[in-house]
C-alpha cells in the first residue's frame, strides 16, 4: 500500500464525494462533516458503482410503526439494488460480517508536508498553501 | 408408522346446518330455519370434486364423512396415530354478517367439542375463528381454557391481510394462550383469489391458494408480526411446500434492497420464517423421486418446518400411503412426532405419548 494525494480538500466539501484513481483502483472518497472516508467504488454484489448511489441515513426500529432515523448521509446505497453500506466502515447493513465493500484509510495532509514526503501525487499538483486528501491504497 | 405420530390435519365434515342448530342460541336456530339455510358450501371445496373427498371414504350418496366413527375407521384406528388435530372447514367465513359468522363459528366449535373431542381422547382441534376480530377474540377467550384446542384457524384468503394491525389483538391473544395461528387453504370470497381477477375454473382457483399463502406470509412478515409476537407460531395447512424456497429467496432478495421501508424486520426474512412458520405435508406439491425432494428440503434449510398430516378425507393418496413419496425416512420421526410436539405447545406439554 502506498499513499496517494487524490484531491485538494476544498474539492470535496462536507456531504460531497469524488471518484478518484489510486493504485489502479477506482475509489470513491466521501467527506462526512470534515472526516474523510474512502471505499472501493464497486459494490461487492454485482459490481455497481457505489458513487452513483444516493447517500442516506439509517432507519432502525424497535417496533412496527416506529422509525428511528439517525446518521444522515453516512450510508451509501448501491444504485443497482439499493444495498446500504456504512461509509465509515464499508460494511453492509444487512450482513455486515460477510457483505462489505473494501475501505481505504483516508486523511487530510497539509501541502507543506506533502511536497517532502514519500507521496504519490501523479495527478494532483500540490502547493504548500493548501491541504489535500490522502488515500492509502 | 410410529405410534407417537401426530396427524396435523383432519377435517370433521359438518353434514348440514341442521347438525349445528342444537349448538346455536334461540335467535340463530330460528333464523337459520326460517331463512331456509340448510347447507352452506364454499366453492373452495365443491362437494363432488374428486379432491374434496377420497372415493372410498364417501358415504352412500357420495357424502363426506361426518362422524367420529368414520374418522376412527378410515384413519385413526387404521393408521394408529397417537393424536389427530381437527381443522373444521365449515365455511363460517362466508356470511357478510359478522354476527352470523360468529354464531356459526361458535356452533361449529361446540359441535366439534361435543361430537368429536368428547368421543375420542386422541383428538385435538383448531378453534375455528369467525371473520370479525372482536368475535374472534371472544371465541379464543371462550375456548382456550379447554386444552384440547391446540390452535386457532383462519383462511389464507380472508377479508384483509393477516399481518395488518387490526389483527394484532388476535395474534397477541394466541401467543398468550400458547395457540399457533393455523392458516388453511380457502377463501372468504371477498376478493378474487388471484390479483388479476376471477378465475374461470376450479383447478385455476385450487392452485391460486398458493398465492393466498404467499400474500399472507408476506403480510405477517412485513407488518412485523413475527417480531412483535416472537412466541407466535404460524402453521400453513394444506399449503403445499415446494413454492416456499423460491418465495423466501425473492422476499429476502428484495428485503436487502428496500428493508429501510420496514426497519422492524431486522434480520433476513427466511430466518424469521424458518423460526416461526410450519407447514403440513399434504398436499405435497413436488415430484415423487427422492433426489428432487431431497434438493427441495435442502432449499428449506430446516428440518423443523414440516408437520405430518393426512388431510383426511381430502384425496391426496391411495390406500395407506401415509407419507408423501420421496421424503427421507430419517426425517419422518421429526415430521411425525418432534415437530408437531414443538409446534403445538399444548400437545408438547402433555409429555410422553398422549
Amino acid at each position: 500500500m502506498s499513499r496517494h494525494v487524490v484531491a485538494p480538500v476544498a474539492e470535496i466539501p462536507p456531504g460531497g464525494r469524488k471518484v478518484v484513481e489510486a493504485a489502479g483502483k477506482r475509489i470513491v472518497v466521501f467527506n462526512l462533516d470534515g472526516d474523510f472516508f474512502a471505499l472501493l467504488d464497486r459494490c461487492p454484489h454485482q459490481g455497481g458503482a457505489l458513487s452513483g448511489g444516493i447517500q442516506c441515513g439509517l432507519t432502525l426500529s424497535d417496533e412496527p410503526g416506529r422509525y428511528h432515523f439517525s446518521r444522515a448521509g453516512e450510508f451509501i446505497r448501491c444504485p443497482w439494488h439499493q444495498w446500504e453500506f456504512d461509509i465509515r466502515t464499508g460494511k453492509s447493513w444487512f450482513d455486515p460480517r460477510r457483505t462489505k465493500v473494501r475501505p481505504f484509510p483516508a486523511a487530510v495532509e497539509a501541502g507543506a508536508t506533502l511536497v517532502e514526503g514519500p507521496y504519490q501525487a501523479e495527478t494532483v499538483p500540490v502547493s504548500v498553501e493548501e491541504s489535500y486528501v490522502v488515500v492509502e491504497a | 408408522m410410529t405410534d407417537a405420530a401426530i396427524d396435523c390435519d383432519l377435517h370433521p365434515g359438518v353434514p348440514g346446518v341442521a347438525a349445528l342448530l342444537p349448538y346455536m342460541d334461540d335467535h340463530w336456530r330460528h333464523t337459520l330455519k326460517e331463512r331456509g339455510i340448510e347447507v352452506l358450501e364454499s366453492a373452495s371445496y365443491p362437494p363432488n370434486a374428486p379432491s374434496s373427498v377420497r372415493g372410498d371414504w364417501r358415504g352412500p350418496k357420495g357424502s363426506a364423512p361426518s362422524t367420529v366413527g368414520q374418522l376412527q375407521e378410515q384413519a385413526l384406528d387404521r393408521w394408529g396415530a397417537a393424536i389427530g388435530i381437527l381443522n373444521p372447514l365449515f365455511p363460517v367465513q362466508l356470511p357478510f354478517s359478522r354476527d352470523m359468522s360468529a354464531a356459526m363459528a361458535r356452533a361449529v366449535n361446540d359441535w366439534v367439542r361435543a361430537e368429536w373431542l368428547d368421543r375420542d381422547a386422541r383428538l385435538r382441534a383448531a378453534i375455528l375463528l369467525p371473520n370479525g376480530v372482536e368475535e374472534a377474540l371472544a371465541e379464543i377467550e371462550r375456548l382456550s381454557p379447554d386444552r384440547r384446542f391446540v390452535q386457532a384457524m383462519v383462511l389464507c384468503m380472508g377479508e384483509i391481510p393477516l399481518g395488518r394491525r387490526e389483527w394484532w389483538p388476535v395474534h397477541a391473544a394466541l401467543e398468550k394462550a400458547g395457540l399457533p395461528l393455523a392458516i388453511h387453504a380457502g377463501s372468504a370470497w371477498r376478493h378474487p383469489p388471484t390479483s388479476v381477477g376471477w378465475p374461470s375454473w376450479h383447478v385455476e382457483e385450487y392452485v391460486s391458494n398458493a398465492y393466498g399463502f404467499q400474500a399472507s406470509l408476506a403480510s405477517l412478515l412485513t407488518e412485523g408480526v413475527f417480531g412483535k409476537f416472537p412466541g407466535l407460531k404460524v402453521v400453513l395447512v394444506e399449503s403445499g411446500v415446494s413454492w416456499l424456497p423460491a418465495f423466501l429467496w425473492r422476499l429476502g432478495k428484495s428485503w436487502k434492497g428496500v428493508r429501510f421501508e420496514i426497519p422492524w424486520v431486522d434480520r433476513p426474512p427466511a430466518e424469521i420464517i424458518r423460526d416461526q412458520v410450519r407447514l403440513t405435508v399434504r398436499p405435497f406439491d413436488a415430484p415423487e423421486d427422492a433426489d428432487t425432494v431431497s434438493r427441495l428440503l435442502d432449499h428449506l434449510r430446516s428440518d423443523e418446518m414440516l408437520l405430518w398430516a393426512t388431510d383426511w378425507p381430502h384425496a391426496h393418496f391411495e390406500g395407506d400411503a401415509l407419507v408423501p413419496p420421496g421424503l427421507p425416512p430419517g426425517l419422518l420421526p421429526k415430521i411425525m412426532v418432534d415437530n408437531p410436539r414443538a409446534t403445538y405447545v399444548r400437545i408438547g406439554e402433555e409429555g410422553g405419548n398422549a
